[in-house]
């Protein structure tokens, strides 16, 4: 008779495949899994913590470091929290510049974790095409806020700097090069057999589960709820555009890839058309106090950012820096599920997974 | 003159020819090797919108390779706490020796080879085996989990792609009539066995890619689910030798490969005139470069359905194909 065991497997915080300082604690026995145990906070720097201390505008720098691959959605949240608060109307070219920004990061971000993904199952070169790409938004929104990946380039009101001149042409060309090259994704990738069969009926869940975990983004629609900010509590000028909220029905690892992929595209029609309604000119910044003060009370607010919601609470007691302010973080929620859906799954299926959750260490933790 | 000195009476003259020529084929081997790993990165540089090594050693970065083995002879030789350290320093050379043994009995021309065994093939798929054995010690002696985890699946995958390999090369030993290399080569004087054996070809080059341990099958190693597989405790030299194997036997196998189905040194028709030599190199570099075109390709298939794929599909196609090519070589009697 032989005796089996199960065998404790560490799996990070140094892990190449856990996408940051991410942590499994997994019981396995061969190479099934029999329980996995998260552990996180490898990152944690007290974001909410540090803005009790900093005025709202000190505060906006902080969000970037949040979800580092998303950085203007962060921005907006907060931005978009203190306004809602404040009353403030936010004039229209900021508008369009915040939607552009947020929309060309999603495409960044969506990108990344294209690249990523596909190399967490070994094929490198989707990686550097997607890098390819990547870089040319962090060039487009490097000329509009002077930096690359923490942008801090939305204020309370506004918008820091305004576009440089022929920033919106190169946007508008930005789109169709991107369609084109979407379709060779698809072509090296999307049909592909090996990647079919590691991602097709892998960690799947229902819509209940999906619900009651408390997913949202592409880890929710995956199932075929169609729940996206954007359309169903439109917020900034997005019911001004025209898009589909993306929605797959099968819940598994492969619609959460269909969806992130059609959502790239669904973000280039609300570029294309962003930068063709783009006002010629006016303010990219309202009437704003030197000193903002929210008034006394609680708000919260929520958008639709790359990962899926990010919330922002803020309770004031009416100085200038936040009682206490709360980041519903997206990755953070999303990553719930995990330890369920791992169980019973191969080790092999674990980074399929993972992968698929697209998780950003930098929220997580907040 | 390698056959005569085999068949001379053992003495320490020829022993001093053995070894020198060891040594020289040696370092014809460690100049392929250093040459395709740049080869291989230049490749996946231009295939993935790069440039590669272009620093060492000119534009082409012809020296960068040589800077990297530098580099790692020169490293701390780190050997683990826990590591079973005999076994540990074992296995690298486990790991090497059957990959530098199987070259000598591949013919590079009608001439040039080493040893003319007339089991030539057989030795091949033989001796090729025990490197696993080399990956499974190291694997075991590390002492790491996902050391383990690697060794374990690079022995169950030997297990499942060596059966397809052997039987899909049984066609061309009907149609060739011999396992010899020589004569193999010999026989595709009527047609390379691409052409006759296409089924086999397929079969036999998915098997090779597993056996080599490359992308889409390179489940031993995987970086990112395994960290570094079977190797994640090694480096320096130790980890260099187990490169050092691997690609060595993708020298052997494109060369293998080469012999088998492409004709060996067999000129085009019309092009006899060119020598058989650069046949080979031809025919091998094209199959080198497949391999790096995989590689720049395929996601990795998991262990699982790599089983799956070895026992459902390769193995009973192997098997048709031995039947198919009984029928063709009874009923069309070319060969």
């Amino acid at each position: 008779m032989i005796r089996t065991e199960e065998m404790l497997l560490n799996v990070g915080p140094q892990h190449p495949s856990t996408h940051g300082v991410f942590r499994l604690v997994l019981k396995i026995d061969g190479e099934i899994i029999v329980e996995a145990t998260p552990v996180i906070g490898y990152l944690h720097r007290g974001t909410e913590k540090l803005a009790e201390n900093l005025q709202y505008t000190q505060i906006i720098p902080y969000t970037d470091r949040m979800d580092y691959i998303s950085a203007m959605t962060n921005n907006y949240v907060i931005c978009h929290a203190v306004e809602t608060m404040m009353g403030i109307q936010v004039p229209e070219r900021a508008e369009y510049l915040r939607v552009l920004a947020m929309e060309l990061n999603r495409v960044a971000s969506h990108l990344l974790w294209w690249g990523t993904y596909i190399l967490d199952f070994g094929a490198t070169s989707p990686l550097l095409y997607a890098f390819r790409e990547r870089e040319l938004i962090i060039n487009l929104l490097n000329e509009l806020s002077g930096a690359r990946i923490t942008f801090n380039y939305m204020r309370v009101g506004g918008v820091k700097w305004d576009a440089p001149e022929g920033w919106i042409e190169k946007v508008a060309d930005f789109v169709p090069y991107m369609r084109e090259q979407l379709k060779g994704y698809h072509d090296l990738v999307t049909g592909n057999e090996i990647f079919l069969n590691r991602t097709k009926g892998i960690g799947k869940y229902t819509k209940e589960d999906a619900l009651n975990y408390s997913l949202s983004g592409p880890n929710l629609r995956c199932t075929g709820i169609k729940w996206d900010l954007r359309k169903d509590e439109p917020y900034s000028i997005y019911d001004r555009f025209d898009f589909n909220v993306v929605t797959r029905e099968d819940g598994d690892a492969y619609s959460r890839y269909e969806c992130r992929l059609a959502e790239i595209e669904e973000s280039l029609k609300i570029i294309e058309q962003a930068a063709e309604q783009f006002p010629k000119d006016g303010e990219t910044m309202a009437k704003v106090p030197k000193i903002i003060k929210v008034p006394k009370g609680e708000g919260f607010v929520r958008i639709e950012a790359s990962r899926g919601e990010i919330g922002c609470y803020i309770a004031s007691d009416g100085k200038k820096e936040p009682y206490r302010m709360k980041f519903r973080r997206p990755s953070f929620y999303n990553l719930q599920i995990l330890p369920k859906l791992l169980k019973g799954e191969n080790i092999s299926n674990l980074i399929a997974i993972l992968g698929a959750v697209d998780i950003v260490l930098g929220e997580v933790d907040g | 003159m390698i056959q005569d000195l085999l068949h001379s009476s053992p003495g320490l003259s020829n022993f001093v020819i053995f070894f020198l020529l060891a040594t020289v084929f040696l370092f014809v081997i460690l100049g392929f090797v250093t040459y395709a790993i740049l080869a291989e990165r230049k490749v996946l540089g231009f295939m993935q919108g790069r440039y590669g090594p272009n620093q060492v050693g000119g534009r082409w970065g012809l020296l960068q390779t040589v800077a990297d083995v530098l580099k790692l002879l020169l490293k701390e030789d780190l050997i683990p706490k826990a590591a079973d350290r005999p076994l540990f320093i074992l296995a690298p050379v486990v790991a090497f020796a059957p990959a530098f043994m199987v070259v000598a009995a591949i013919p590079f021309t009608d001439r040039l080879q080493f040893a003319d065994i007339g089991v030539g093939l057989l030795y091949y798929i033989a001796v090729s085996g025990m490197t696993t054995v080399g990956i499974l010690v190291g694997a075991w002696a590390s002492n790491n989990k996902y050391s383990l985890l690697g060794g374990m699946r690079a022995a169950a995958q030997m297990i499942s792609y060596e059966i397809p390999l052997v039987m899909s090369v049984l066609g061309i030993a009907l149609l060739a009539g011999s396992i010899n290399l020589n004569e193999i080569v010999e026989a595709q004087e009527k047609g390379w066995f691409i052409l006759w054996q296409p089924i086999a070809f397929i079969v036999f080059f998915i098997a090779a890619v597993a056996e080599l341990n490359r992308v889409p099958f390179d489940l031993a190693e995987a970086e990112n689910e395994l960290v570094a597989g079977f190797h994640t405790e090694y480096s320096g030299f130790r980890w260099a030798m187990f490169m050092l194997a691997e690609y060595v036997y993708m020298f052997a196998m494109c060369a293998l490969i080469t012999v088998l189905f492409l004709g060996g040194w067999l000129p085009l028709p019309f092009l006899g005139f060119i020598p058989g030599a650069v046949w080979f190199a031809l025919k091998f570099s094209l199959v080198v470069f497949i391999l790096i075109w995989f590689r720049a390709t395929f996601p990795r298939i998991r262990a699982d359905q790599l089983m799956e794929f070895a026992w459902k599909v390769l193995l009973p196609v192997a098997l048709a194909n031995i039947f198919l090519t009984a029928l063709l070589k009874e009923f069309l009697n070319i060969f």
